[in-house]
């Protein structure tokens, strides 16, 4: 396997009037062509972690690692400029919500194209016609007209391949996508899921998928990493997610109420102080 | 005790032109102390049919009775008491400057209750809060803490009815797991009645004994819990709503 990201002893630290707040602490893991899926409650630090490798923490918080290589080029010692041209063209990311992550008074066309120029100075005829394409490639049927209109105008499934689209515009290696389809219905996350599963094999690319839904990760991912308070429990192949032994990821997969398996009280998760404490189970393969 | 029935209910919003039917022609009826489920996507109207009942919303017309009595634009003040909701947002739907002493406290007041200090400690006992509870803000409370404490403003007044708009997606599985046991349990010693929206379809099959899946506005199906853990539904859309719940599957690619 080409490893594509490779991640060592990675940390996030927020000081607070309490000292330091570590949101992330020292997680490794390494990316291949393959889709890894990073699954944990809320406050697990998972988004931090999709944020921390493209840098994008704000001071005063700080990012520490010993190891931050994309493609055997170490992120750490880059400058914000060289880091400009890994954000959006190696590595790109999906967020939750569109409607917050599109610009509202910008028509869609103008966005794309704007990324696309950003990153390659193509002439403003082919960054149109490469546009149009993308839009294509995330099944939107009448490319030209989405291309004139603004985001309030979409919906939200139509807004969340927007975002696709102008993510992978540039042909990153790779995609982090942070809950991609939480905002949207199950039918309209199904086909998103399918986009984002086309294009990733298509382009070979790499794929960090974080999500609070153990159910779809199980589904859609090829690996699995469970974080619980800023640290790696457990890793597993995603389909064999529903036989982990943690009992964190027991907790959780236990907590879920199952169609096929009636119940008649829910089991609550009783969470072990020394989860916290134990260090680091290292995703690296 | 009540009942709830429902009959052919039309909500709009908007007029002429603008005119959007969010429902049509709705109906259903939930026994006593049963618990009955809507699930849908966004925008198939099973939200609105809990606002209509509650009375946030002013257009509708039809039919619906809540212990026999036929609902009108004007609810008597005893309706109120008697049928409550729970909002699905608890980071929004309590005021940030409001303690849960003030959240609790103003509701019983404006029922008309005396005794109000025991009724706020036996409350938040109720939903598995301490009296710790009682001077914090929203803020100082995490996601599950908030939706207990919405919980206990909806129980105040003793109602027999009460409305769940998607109580838990807001929040995380585990959490999620705890605040279904506590209505679960909430709805046996208190003998509730229970109309419950929600877009996950484990969780409404986990509390609800019947369900209606509704589609732009329409009820397509009711069916009981049985039918559909045997993952047997007679309409098409139910049917997609099952299959799309159990995961991503590649071969719903091509179908995409």
């Amino acid at each position: 396997m080409t490893t594509l990201l490779d991640i060592e002893n990675l940390r996030v630290t927020f000081p607070t009037r309490q000292g330091e707040f570590e949101a992330v602490r020292g997680v490794s893991f390494n990316l291949g062509q393959e889709r890894l899926g990073i699954v944990g409650e809320s406050g697990s630090g998972k988004s931090m972690t999709g944020r921390a490798i493209l840098r994008l923490i704000r001071p005063p918080g700080r990012i520490e690692a010993d190891r931050l290589e994309l493609g055997g080029r170490d992120m750490m010692s880059m400058t914000e400029r060289e880091m400009q041209s890994v954000r959006g063209e190696q590595i790109s990311m999906v967020m939750q919500d569109p409607k917050f992550s599109l610009n509202p008074v910008m028509r869609v066309g103008e966005q794309i194209i704007e990324i696309y120029r950003f990153h390659t100075g193509a002439s403003k005829r082919a960054a149109y016609a490469k546009a149009i394409e993308m839009l294509q490639a995330v099944s939107i049927n009448d490319p030209e007209r989405v291309m004139r209109a603004y985001p309030h105008e979409m919906s939200g499934g139509m807004g969340q391949r927007i975002m696709i689209a102008m993510m992978l515009v540039t042909e990153p290696k790779i995609l982090i996508a942070d809950e991609p389809t939480s905002a949207l219905d199950v039918s309209v996350q199904t086909q998103v899921l399918s986009i984002i599963d086309r294009l990733v094999r298509q382009r070979g690319m790499g794929l960090i998928f974080i999500s609070h839904d153990l159910n779809l990760v199980a589904s859609f991912c090829d690996r699995v990493l469970i974080m619980y308070a800023g640290r790696i429990v457990e890793t597993c192949a995603a389909d064999k997610l529903h036989e982990a032994k943690h009992p964190y990821t027991r907790g959780l997969l236990n907590s879920l109420p199952r169609l096929d398996h009636p119940q008649d009280r829910l089991q609550a998760l009783h969470r072990d102080p020394n989860w916290t404490l134990a260090p680091s189970v290292s995703g690296r393969v | 005790m009540s009942n709830l029935e429902i009959h052919d209910l039309n909500v709009w919003f908007g007029r002429d032109d603008d005119r959007v039917d969010a429902v049509k022609h709705a109906s259903f009826s939930v026994p006593s102390g049963a618990s009955f489920g809507l699930v849908g996507e966004s925008g198939s109207g099973k939200s609105t049919i809990l606002r209509a009942l509650v009375g946030l919303v002013p257009t509708w017309s039809g039919d619906m009775k809540v212990a026999d009595q036929s609902l009108t634009r004007k609810r008597p003040r005893a309706f109120f008491k008697d049928v409550q909701m729970v909002f699905q947002d608890p980071y929004a739907s309590l005021h940030p400057r409001h303690t849960v002493d003030q959240v609790l406290g103003e509701t019983l007041n404006l029922h008309g209750f005396d005794d109000i200090n025991n009724r706020i400690e036996k409350l938040l006992e109720d939903v598995g809060l301490g009296p710790a509870f009682r001077f914090r803000y929203p803020h100082q409370l995490s996601g599950g803490q908030r939706q207990r404490v919405a919980i206990a403003r909806a129980l105040a007044p003793q109602p027999s009815v009460l409305l769940l708009d998607e109580p838990t997606s807001a929040l995380d599985v585990s959490v999620q797991a705890e605040v279904l046991n506590l209505l679960s349990d909430l709805r046996q010693e208190r003998a509730l009645t229970y109309l419950m929206v929600s877009h996950n379809l484990a969780v409404v099959a986990h509390m609800c004994s019947n369900i209606a899946v509704m589609q732009a506005g329409k009820i397509v199906e009711v069916m009981g819990v049985d039918d559909m853990r045997a993952m047997t539904p007679t309409h098409p859309y139910t049917r997609h709503l099952l299959n799309s719940s159990q995961g991503y599957k590649p071969s719903q690619e091509q179908s995409a």
